[in-house]
């Protein structure tokens, strides 16, 4: 580290990297889509893409990455790199970032990529975006991005060619713009780092598409293992154990997606019901309830929705045949995207959903079903 | 035995934002708030306080009305506040901000058997990076996303919280914890506490204060001391109003899925 | 008059709203409808002061003030009466009393205890047949060597079936009239102390209210609180001092039902339009929150005078006979803004308009405060 000079931007040639993060020898999802997003900015760049692995025994699940568009992967194994830990990975990674030095680093967003890259940043002095949703390198594709997700002025947009960098104009044509979500989504932000590098960056999982799979590119992608030294006495934490919980009830106000139903099932309740389980399991979510439903002794009392039950947030809130009494809408008006189902047209629920569709719940639930099955089986 | 707990006090932005014309926040609109994580790792700290005796020490960088959030952390029972507070600091990111506060952290003393904590994030930037950042500049050990924490001697045994588990880590003070809301629920303000608040120990840390500490540099501290600049913020296009889809049949919810597929909320 | 709140007035008053809103709230429905008293309200309320709030901290006491304590009973009324007398009566008609007329020993016997919420206070000075007119006391009290033996019963005592210690009011010398009244600390424990029913009220419904019954209960002659025949000037005062709570919960209840009505108002839509755009919703709405304003006034400058030990009888007085009258109309109109909605258990309204009317009754009726305002005027 002695050498290492993060402020020393030509030495940084080594490409675009990528922490391909697993756990128990099972790679992350969000180390595929990583890699495939970081293609995409190495071809941008005109320069190689790079995975970089640590554990124990994981040399095999490496090449897959080449798969998704790594040129190589940096494997570092050793026994005190199995479970990761902050001291472990944070000097293994800095030693291997002084020797080789990437031009850019991204880190999947996960509770250890958001625990790893601050301090990893921190030790090798440059900067790090958090949890960013978007990430360029082309001015074009950048400035088209812009175009279609901000409400930038046009001319703004044009003229984003350079960033005043202490007092001085500078270029960012090269850099990693990093785009990201501030104050509970209400603004965003690009986020550049002129002055250092690597240019490092968490990115949040789910958003970067995965590309195709190609065995070809797998097979060739190269394994190099670079030289760590890795001691006990660089080890502050101890893991005791690693606990894999199997997936926990989430009650109606955590929930990220709430599948409500309302009087709207009265013909058929049980099946009413079924359905609005499948459809919240197909989106990870909890089934609710209109008052009508509780009253009738359809759910119990801690699904209620309401005025007189809970105040719910989701992002997707599902009203399956529910009319949106005002009292109901009290409970979840506030939800991030509201869909509503109901065979009247007039129901108020339309008034505050942002996709309505006007039909029958029985009908159009077990459709619903299939297409959200569908759309996240082509992800 | 001693406990520094990192708070930061930021707009609340969980009721309605405000956006100004130019596309930045209307931070007027807002009210101040201490940031909830941070809360919890106030009430981690209190807690311990209970069980050890401990000294409970909150510091925060941020404006002089930043007091008004730290009086109200030593109503619940904190010791002692230090505000580090200076024009010198600001437009800091994460980078130069944990390099002042560990600075700060510096001056009040890290010992053997201290603990420093923070919240994991902060609702205005939602990073989680000054904690482990703070660690680091400290040379301390972290464990962030604690969930439940034990002390023993020493040693403390944490919870650290996967998206698909935890970890058990047993660590050594002195040591950074991050807090996450599963950890505790924070106590109210006591009566008692408010009455005796503005006349617990406060005081600021500015520029002059920390200037001697080796991590205190101008290249290391304030926009020049940032590693990364904001290229340019922006408001994401205004939600539409409802929009009803068209038909109810299998085309319908194909089509409602694309749209919640492209928005990534499936 | 200065009405700016201190800093810590402020903050005292924030924290009161988030627990209200946390901890009160949740609780306000269920425990009307099931008559339920929220004993684990108390005990959060204890751990944060808020069962000593303006008595020194060498009691046991928060150490705050006479104000920081109307807040408290005001941010709790606005969304639940019943934890807001809860507070008011343990304060204002057990603590109190005991502060301001008990000895040293007395006071570090007792405070300690109810000032830390560890026990609960109550008051007992009206009977069935001493009521308004509260020197009729039918209560005696005969002191027998080391002891007061007492037999009579009292009625409507609130917090009556869950206090510890009970100021308790009784005749030692029928001869005297007013001045043959004295004031005991009475304990549950006592030798021919009972409780009676509950008994079940238009309002504050999950509020403890009950007889108690003395039949040759034993209350050690150190018991006494004050002299012998100081009892009803010690009720007169504490009356006085319970009537800046009980105005302070009519306060809270009327500006309860205020926000209900503003948010209710601006959700719900009549005629295309939102009921809050027609004129007579913003007129019914800006008379309802200058009322509950004009209380506040009233109420708090009441309790600065408290504070400050200066008179304050006048001022309570009309402090409780305005707030309560506000409380009862600003509810009514709410409910009526509801329409049907307003009459339904769904909505808080009715709850609060049912609450709102004891306000007019005890602690000394609104007829009483016109009786104590114009003897202050000295119209006779």
């Amino acid at each position: 580290m002695s050498t290492f000079n993060s402020a020393d931007i030509a030495a940084f040639n080594g490409g675009v990297w990528v922490f391909c993060e697993q756990r128990q020898g099972t790679m992350m999802p969000t180390s595929f889509e990583l890699i495939s997003e970081g293609r995409k900015l190495a071809d941008e760049l005109g320069t190689k893409l790079y995975g970089i692995l640590l554990g124990h025994n994981i040399e095999g699940i490496a090449k897959e990455l080449g798969g998704y568009g790594a040129d190589g992967v940096y494997v570092c194994d050793h026994p005190l790199l199995e479970n990761y830990t902050t001291d472990g990975y944070t000097k293994v990674i800095c030693d291997v970032v002084a020797e080789y030095k990437p031009e850019m680093m991204l880190i999947g967003a996960t509770n250890i990529g958001r625990d790893l890259g601050p301090r990893c940043a921190a030790r090798l002095h440059t900067g790090l975006c958090a949890d960013c949703t978007h990430l360029d390198v082309d001015m074009g594709i950048y400035k088209d991005f812009l175009r279609e997700a901000s409400t930038l002025a046009p001319e703004k947009i044009d003229g984003l060619n350079t960033a005043m960098v202490l007092g001085e104009k500078h270029d960012v044509s090269r850099d990693l713009k990093m785009t990201r979500p501030a104050f509970g989504g209400h603004l965003m932000a690009s986020i550049i780092c002129p002055r250092f590098r690597p240019a490092m960056a968490t990115v949040r999982p789910g958003v970067m598409k995965k590309a195709p799979f190609d065995q070809a590119k797998a097979d060739a992608c190269e394994i190099i293992k670079p030289n760590f030294s890795l001691t006990e006495d660089d080890m502050d934490t101890q893991v005791v154990e690693v606990v894999k919980a199997a997936k926990k009830l989430v009650d109606l106000i955590g929930a990220d997606v709430v599948v409500s139903v309302g009087r709207g099932i009265s013909k058929d309740v049980e099946g009413g019901i079924k359905l609005a389980e499948e459809l919240a399991e197909v989106l990870g979510g909890v089934v609710g309830g209109s008052r009508a439903t509780i009253d009738s002794g359809w759910l119990s009392a801690d699904h209620q929705v309401g005025q007189t039950g809970k105040t719910v947030h989701p992002k997707i809130y599902v009203a399956l045949g529910i009319s949106g009494a005002i009292q109901h809408k009290a409970g979840m008006q506030d939800s991030e995207c509201i869909i509503a189902v109901n065979k009247n047209e007039t129901a108020p629920i339309f008034e505050i959903a942002d996709y309505g569709i006007c039909g029958d719940l029985f009908k159009v639930t077990p459709m619903l079903i299939e297409a959200i099955k569908a759309a996240k089986a082509a992800k | 035995m001693k406990i520094i707990v990192c708070v930061k006090q930021v707009p609340d932005t969980s009721g309605k934002v405000a956006v100004n014309p130019d596309g930045t926040l209307n931070r007027a609109s807002m009210a101040a708030i201490t940031n909830p994580d941070d809360l919890n790792a106030v009430e981690a700290a209190l807690t311990l306080k209970e069980q050890t005796g401990a000294e409970v020490v909150i510091v925060s960088m941020g404006p002089p009305p930043a007091e008004a959030m730290l009086r109200e952390i030593l109503a619940r029972g904190a010791d002692r506040a230090v505000l580090v507070s200076g024009r010198e600091f600001g437009g800091s990111d994460t980078y130069a901000t944990s390099q002042i506060l560990a600075a700060a952290i510096n001056k009040i003393g890290v010992e053997d058997d201290d603990i420093v904590m923070c919240g994991r994030q902060a609702i205005d930037g939602d990073t989680a990076q000054v904690g482990p950042q703070i660690a680091e500049k400290l040379g301390l050990p972290q464990v962030s996303y604690a969930a439940d924490i034990k002390k023993e001697g020493d040693t403390l045994t944490i919870k650290r919280m996967l998206e698909d588990g935890y970890m058990t880590i047993k660590v050594k003070t002195p040591c950074l914890i991050t807090c996450i809301k599963e950890l505790n629920v924070p106590r109210y303000m006591s009566v008692g506490g408010i009455f005796e608040c503005y006349s617990k120990p406060y005081e600021v840390f500015d520029y002059n204060t920390l200037k001697d500490d080796p991590l205190i540099d101008p290249a290391t501290i304030g926009l020049k001391g940032s590693p990364t600049n904001i290229l340019t913020s922006f408001t994401p296009p205004q939600k539409g109003a409802g929009m009803m889809l068209e038909g109810a049949d299998k085309e319908t919810c194909e089509k409602l899925a694309g749209i919640l597929a492209a928005k990534h909320m499936i | 008059m200065d009405f700016h709140l201190t800093r810590e007035q402020e903050m005292v008053r924030k924290m009161y709203r988030e627990f209200a809103e946390t901890e009160v709230k949740p609780l306000a429905e269920e425990i009307d409808e099931e008559e339920r008293f929220p004993m684990e309200t108390v005990e959060k309320m204890a751990k944060l002061g808020m069962m000593g709030i303006y008595f020194p901290k060498q009691y046991g006491g928060a150490g705050g003030d006479v104000l920081s304590y109307a807040m408290c009973v005001e941010e709790l009324a606005k969304v639940c009466g019943t934890t807001a007398v809860i507070v008011s009566a343990h304060t204002s008609l057990c603590c109190a009393p005991i502060f301001e007329h008990g000895t040293e020993e007395q006071k570090m016997k007792y405070l300690p205890d109810l000032l830390s919420g560890k026990k609960i206070g109550a008051f007992g000075l009206t009977e069935p047949n001493a009521g308004t007119d509260a020197s009729g006391q039918q209560t005696t009290a005969v002191l027998d060597g080391d002891h007061y033996v007492l037999n009579g019963s009292k009625c409507f005592i609130t917090n009556g079936n869950v206090a510890d210690t009970f100021v308790v009011f009784a005749m030692t010398d029928p001869k005297l009239g007013n001045h043959g009244i004295s004031a005991f600390i009475v304990e549950k424990e006592f030798p021919g102390f009972s409780t009676g029913k509950h008994e079940k009220k238009m309002g504050i419904r999950g509020s403890s209210t009950c007889d108690l019954i003395f039949e040759d209960c034993i209350v050690p002659k150190e018991n006494l609180l004050g002299k012998e025949g100081q009892g009803f000037k010690i009720a007169m005062m504490t009356l006085d001092g319970g009537r800046i709570g009980i105005a302070a919960q009519a306060l809270g209840l009327g500006e309860g039902a205020v926000n209900e009505a503003i948010k209710y108002t601006q959700e719900r839509v009549q005629f295309k339009k939102r009921l809050s755009q027609f004129q007579n919703t913003q007129f019914q709405l800006a008379d309802m929150h200058t009322r509950m304003q004009a209380a506040q006034f009233l109420v708090y400058s009441a309790a600065m005078k408290k504070q400050n030990h200066e008179p304050y009888s006048m001022d309570a007085a009309m402090a409780k006979l305005f707030a309560a009258e506000a409380a009862s109309d600003v509810t009514r109109r709410a409910v009526q803004l509801f329409g049907g909605y307003g009459y339904t258990r769904e909505y808080p309204v009715e709850r609060m308009m049912r609450d709102a009317k004891i306000t007019e009754i005890y602690e000394g009726t609104s007829e009483v405060q016109r009786m104590v305002i114009s003897s202050h005027l000295g119209v006779k």
